[in-house]
């Protein structure tokens, strides 16, 4: 199944969550911030967002700025 | 004698903010910090990069602190809300200072988006802090907009030049009724103090600190500065004259005839 992660295109295993995707990927939780169809979705919730073709996550995190 | 920076409903001490970006090593980072005393600092947010393992920047900033998210990286004003929200969601508070940039060379910000990014977030409840270009009828706006301070800049970010925009900066402070912060340019100590000296309330500083040869105590090198130079704005600061005026008695000198 295709999806977006970041702008790219990755294929991942069906019926995969996002807390699944978080953990296969080995980021932390505590530390990275997901965007779900550019909605803003809460750590919470990743246990129950199956996720399905074409859907668009963003995983961000705090970096050095100005 | 207290002399306390309000912004928000929040009371600093500390009129130097600090930026993390371009540390040779984050672990850098509390050191520098506490060198510095400052209590606002910056930090971005990006994409995770899923091929490489980062650290996370805001396990490195001492937890009194106040984390202030950038919009760095946008582009537009839509852009900068999408992210002040993120950072907010993210439980990074709701200070942001928005930041959106087109132009690569000089990254000079974009005033006219700002000033509309400025508006919906004040309005959402975020405590705003828009960098922008020195402008009166701008900084006008932005105040309109529901701004918490006005963050021109000193010189293009990242290039250390100082402050080149003193002449703009000044009109700012004599006319926008909010704390006026330079934020970018900003290269050495004696640059942070002559903003100071001018009554800027607070300077914003990242590379001249992230870029020295020892960050730490260029920290502290520009902790006291701000400091110095924010004693002699309040001290009132002697007339400047063009020609001498003695500073010992011109009666009683030791003289043949």
């Amino acid at each position: 199944m295709k999806i977006i992660i970041n702008g790219k295109e990755e294929i991942i295993e069906q019926d995969a969550t996002i807390a699944g995707l978080i953990a296969q990927k080995a980021l932390n939780p505590a530390t990275v911030i997901v965007e779900y169809n550019y909605d803003l979705i809460k750590k919470e919730t990743w246990e129950d967002i199956v996720l399905k073709e074409d859907d668009r996550l963003e995983i961000l995190r705090f970096v050095g700025g100005g | 004698m207290s002399d306390i920076l309000k912004i928000g409903d929040r009371e600093l001490t500390s009129r130097l903010f600090l930026g993390t970006g371009k540390f040779s090593s984050n672990k850098l980072i509390p050191d520098v910090v506490k060198a510095s005393g400052a209590q606002v600092v910056t930090v971005a947010l990006r994409r995770v990069d899923l091929e490489y393992e980062e650290e996370n920047i805001a396990a490195f900033v001492p937890k009194d602190c106040i984390l202030m998210p950038n919009t760095s990286g946008a582009r537009n004003a839509q852009e900068a809300v999408r992210i002040a929200r993120l950072a907010k969601a993210a439980g990074c508070g709701n200070w942001v200072k928005i930041e959106v940039i087109t132009d690569n060379r000089y990254l000079l910000p974009d005033n006219y988006e700002t000033i509309k990014a400025t508006e919906i977030l004040a309005a959402e409840g975020f405590v705003v802090l828009p960098y922008m270009s020195p402008d009166l009828m701008v900084a006008k706006k932005l105040v309109d907009a529901g701004a918490a301070a006005i963050m021109p800049l000193g010189s293009p970010i990242g290039s250390n030049r100082g402050l080149k925009t003193k002449e703009l900066v000044r009109i700012l402070v004599e006319e926008i009724p909010l704390p006026i912060i330079v934020d970018a340019g900003i290269g050495r100590p004696s640059e942070a103090a002559e903003a100071m000296e001018m009554g800027v309330a607070a300077v914003l500083v990242n590379t001249a600190i992230a870029t020295a040869g020892n960050p730490v105590a260029m920290a502290r090198a520009f902790g006291m500065a701000v400091e110095a130079g924010r004693t002699a704005y309040l001290s009132g600061p002697g007339e400047i004259l063009d020609i001498a005026r003695a500073s010992s008695p011109l009666t009683g000198f030791l003289r043949d005839s």
